[in-house]
């Protein structure tokens, strides 16, 4: 076996969920549909089976040979069974077996899986190490086979063979435990708790049991469905005691008679059937109320033919005469842009109605502080939003491209081809399961058509050229076996690769060594200057906008504050918050002002 | 890699040897009444005692063990008490069997565990909460149950594949085939449905990486890395969870292979159960340990060729 995952079947997590609440979440559960006729099934089932001897007048075991495989009739409204067995009865005995069989598997898991658990995961230690292993031996056997053996060997009794299942899945309820405590233990109020003179029982009793409680009720509900399964696998195999009626039994019978009487096999397992599914959906509604399931939600990979931006007609403001001279002509044209996300009240708006240009040549800094909209900016120009993002803009323009109007396949021709991007954290950004040379290799063959061996031979040459000193072995490594320096390297090559005309570098020093960062901006600028490139380069250091910007966007709150040219800013800043941002950069400033600036309205708009 | 591997072996050896003790212990629990069943209930005292000193059943347990133990070693795993037919040759007649549906199982939950978790995780929406709910109903639903309501289904009504009986692979592929699609789809349930719930948690936290983000930003189309990549990064969670309910799937064969009449390991150590035949049963107990032995470690080699961080150290 690999390495441990989640025990509970259904992978159930196992992340501690809030405890307050459990009247409401309760209510919550009872609103819900599907947990409500779980509910009621469940409720209906163990009635029933409570209740046998009221509900049928018959012994389930007493066989009456004219009534073999007997139609439906009043007298049995079920039929009989292969030896003259009422089927009602049988059914509803055999309910009590499944009930009964279930809950001492379920208990004797609990008792047994639990206090090593709690015990296992508080300290650690060798007593954990001890408890983990037999857990995992236990797991790896199947538990059938092992019943097979206990039931030939111990008991033919079910209820003594429910036990032994009991223990059996007692690994289940051990991990869930163990899981929990664990991250219990994470908390500090536990230390604090400790530091405050309880007890470890108390602290187990007070602190650790809310936690567990409700992922116990699941995982309960899923052990239960599991045993009534296997109990009946084990009565179908024809092993336990015959007098006793079972679900399983049931099965045997309808299986052997399933060419005469089929409907023998409808009943148990219906009956089956809606218990176990009653179980396990009850179990996940309860995770869902108290809001421990799945909720990953997909993240949508935007298919091919709509458009990653639209076009927002009332976000034109202030339209930029295109320039006709085709030397002095932009590369991007942005205007209005607008990037909002949806929030519990109402769309947030992170970029709100940025205008920029970016012209061939030359450097542009978008400047400020994190959260200010500045790398939302960047991927929204590349198209790499996905939903729930919106993306609006008044106007979008690449070079001729109108990228407003671009569908999925336009940008995968126009990305990495014409338009580069490298980003912050070097390590994160490269596929940990491939080799670096495919990941450079791939796109240079399928935006330039090179052949295998030519895109092999460019990257070598890149990775050279961006001053790594041993190409055919980066080209061969993965990206664990490089540094954070070596890796944005190799991502800046991947970024001019295709010779793009336009590179947007989202903070592409921040995550290096400070003695990597400065070799890493002379690269990036000897790049640009070498290609002639335009470059956007989104940084909050005004450092690194010192050393390589031609002109800088000074970004706040979503919005641009602030354009000039990099000269212009530094000697004259116009805007408070530039003035700001710059005293707190550079060296020798002034102690930090209050950052109580500026309001909203008196950002101005971005001048151009 | 090799000293992964290495752990790995010597783990799934260990296992082996710890459970083959237990179930000899839990074995030797049993009384004398199995001696009864061998000679009958007629047998005087002295052929009772005579065929307990046959079977060795008079010696101290640990001789016992140790006996069944070195013979277990050198691969003789001894002979079964009531008919005398070496138990190896029982487990070479019967394993084929159980290989093949077993095998065949989780080939088609690889398949459709990628596909279903693929599925659910890119379309999202209405689509992803059917899967939820058909993997909730999947893993709760016993392997037997859905046999018996496939071979009701398929073979009693429609008659489109055999109800019963095994076709080996060597006198025909394609009865073999239909022999065991029906066995091997039932226990195919369970783990495709606990799997494709690990490869969509899988694909859709992968999706949010920075590397799918900037492998976009290179112009790569969302078809080739979600197949390539995503899937690459999404496949060694769900190979973890693979393995445990592989354990499940041999669990399964025992009862499944009772629906559909084939005489394999399940059956084999059904019929041991039911006479007491302990030989033959701690023998089936021991093959299918080291059948989820030899798995895992195959799986834990695909674990390892998937994970470059494991491969290279």
């Amino acid at each position: 076996m690999t390495d441990s995952t989640s025990g509970a079947p259904g992978g159930a997590p196992l992340e501690s969920i809030p405890s307050g609440g459990r009247e409401h979440v309760l209510r919550r559960m009872l609103r819900d549909p599907v947990a409500l006729t779980c509910l009621t099934v469940l409720v209906l089932v163990v009635v029933a089976s409570a209740a046998a001897p009221l509900l049928t007048g018959y012994n389930p075991d007493t066989s009456v040979l004219t009534d073999t495989l007997a139609p439906l009739s009043g007298a049995h409204p079920l039929g009989g069974d292969g030896v003259g067995r009422d089927v009602l009865s049988r059914l509803l005995y055999g309910g009590r077996t499944s009930l009964i069989g279930g809950a001492i598997a379920v208990l004797v898991a609990f008792a047994v899986g639990g206090p090593p658990g709690l015990v296992g995961g508080f300290y650690r230690g060798w007593f954990d190490a001890i408890a983990r292993w037999i857990s995992d031996v236990i797991m790896a056997v199947p538990a059938i086979l092992v019943m097979l053996v206990v039931v030939v060997t111990i008991s033919q009794n079910l209820d003594i063979a429910m036990v032994v299942l009991g223990v059996i899945l007692a690994p289940m309820v051990f991990r869930l435990f163990r899981g929990s405590v664990l991250a219990v233990r994470e908390e500090l109020y536990v230390d604090a708790a400790r530091v405050s003179g309880l007890g470890d029982a108390r602290i187990l009793r007070r602190h650790v049991l809310p936690v567990v409680m409700a992922p116990s009720i699941i995982q309960a509900a899923q052990l239960f469905a599991v045993a009534i399964g296997i109990q009946a696998g084990l009565a179908f195999l024809g092993l336990g005691d015959a007098s006793e009626p079972s679900w399983g039994a049931m099965l045997n019978d309808g299986f052997t008679n399933v060419y005469n009487a089929p409907l023998l096999l409808v009943w148990p397992g219906a009956a089956m059937c809606l218990t176990i599914v009653a179980l396990s959906l009850l179990g996940n509604s309860v995770r869902d109320a108290l809001g421990g399931g799945d909720t990953r939600r997909p993240a949508r990979v935007p298919r091919s033919r709509r458009p990653a931006v639209r076009t927002l007609p009332a976000a034109v403001s202030a339209p930029v005469p295109t320039p006709v001279d085709a030397e002095n002509r932009p590369l991007l044209v942005v205007e209005g842009l607008r990037v909002t996300y949806p929030g519990p009240d109402g769309d947030r708006v992170v970029v709100d109605g940025v205008s920029l240009t970016a012209r061939r040549g030359e450097v542009l800094g978008l400047v400020g502080e994190s959260g200010s909209g500045k790398s939302q900016t960047a991927f929204a120009i590349l198209g790499l939003l996905s939903p729930p993002a919106t993306v609006g803009a008044g106007r979008l323009d690449f070079a001729d491209l109108d990228l407003t109007s671009l569908d999925g396949r336009g940008w995968n021709r126009l990305r990495g081809k014409r338009i580069g991007y490298v980003p912050q954290e070097p390590m994160s950004n490269l596929d940990p399961s491939f080799r670096i040379g495919f990941q450079l290799v791939e796109p240079m063959r399928r935006h330039l058509g090179l052949s295998s061996a030519a895109a092999r031979a460019k990257a070598l040459a890149l990775l050279d050229r961006v001053g790594i000193a041993d190409p055919e072995r980066v080209l061969r490594a993965y990206p664990h076996q490089i540094s954070g320096g070596m890796a944005q390297r190799v991502l800046i090559a991947g970024a001019v690769s295709c010779d793009p005309d336009l590179l947007i570098a989202d903070e592409p020093t921040t995550a290096l060594d400070v003695t990597v960062q400065a070799e890493v901006l002379d690269l990036m600028r000897s790049l640009q200057r070498e290609r002639e490139m335009g470059m956007i380069l989104v940084t909050h250091d005004f450092g690194v906008v010192a050393d390589i910007c031609d002109r800088v966007a000074v970004m706040r709150a979503g919005r641009i504050v602030e354009t000039a040219s990099a000269r212009e800013l530094f000697g004259d800043p116009r805007h408070d918050y530039t003035r700001m941002l710059l005293d707190s950069t550079l060296e020798g400033a002034e102690p930090r002002p209050a950052l109580a600036v500026s309001g909203h309205n008196e950002v101005t708009e971005g001048t151009r | 890699m090799i000293k992964f591997l290495l752990r790995r072996l010597i783990a799934g050896v260990a296992l082996v040897f710890v459970v083959a003790t237990g179930a000899f212990g839990l074995a030797s629990l049993t009384g004398t009444d199995v001696v009864l069943n061998i000679v009958g209930e007629t047998a005087t005292p002295a052929q009772i005692a005579a065929e307990t000193r046959q079977l060795g059943l008079d010696q101290p347990l640990v001789v016992q063990y140790g006996h069944w133990l070195g013979h277990a070693v050198r691969g003789n795993l001894g002979t079964s008490w009531f008919t005398g037919v070496p138990v190896n040759q029982s487990l070479a007649d019967t394993l084929p069997i159980t290989m093949s549906i077993v095998l065949a199982g989780l080939l088609i939950a690889v398949v459709l565990s990628v596909a279903l978790g693929a599925v659910a995780a890119l379309r999202g929406g209405w689509v992803d909460r059917l899967t939820q709910i058909a993997a909730v109903l999947g893993t709760a639903v016993p392997s037997f149950l859905i046999a018996l309501v496939l071979a009701v289904t398929f073979a009693v009504r429609l008659r489109w594949l055999p109800a019963t009986g095994y076709v080996a692979l060597g006198h025909s592929p394609i009865e073999w085939l239909r022999s065991i699609i029906l066995p091997a789809l039932a226990l195919a349930v369970g783990a495709t449905a606990a799997t494709a719930m690990q490869v969509r948690g899988a694909l859709i936290d992968v999706l949010k990486a920075d590397y799918v983000r900037t492998l976009r930003s290179r112009g790569l189309g969302g078809g080739s890395v979600v197949l390539r990549h995503a899937l690459r990064n999404a496949a060694p969670p769900a190979l973890t969870v693979l393995a445990l309910q592989f354990i499940g799937l041999i669990g399964g064969a025992v009862v499944v292979e009772k629906v559909f009449g084939l005489p394999g390991i399940g059956t084999l150590a059904n019929a041991s159960a039911s006479e007491g035949d302990m030989p033959v049963l701690l023998g089936t107990v021991v093959v299918a340990v080291v059948f989820v032995v030899v798995v895992n470690l195959l799986l834990d080699i695909a674990y390892g060729w998937l994970n470059p961080k494991v491969r290279t150290s």
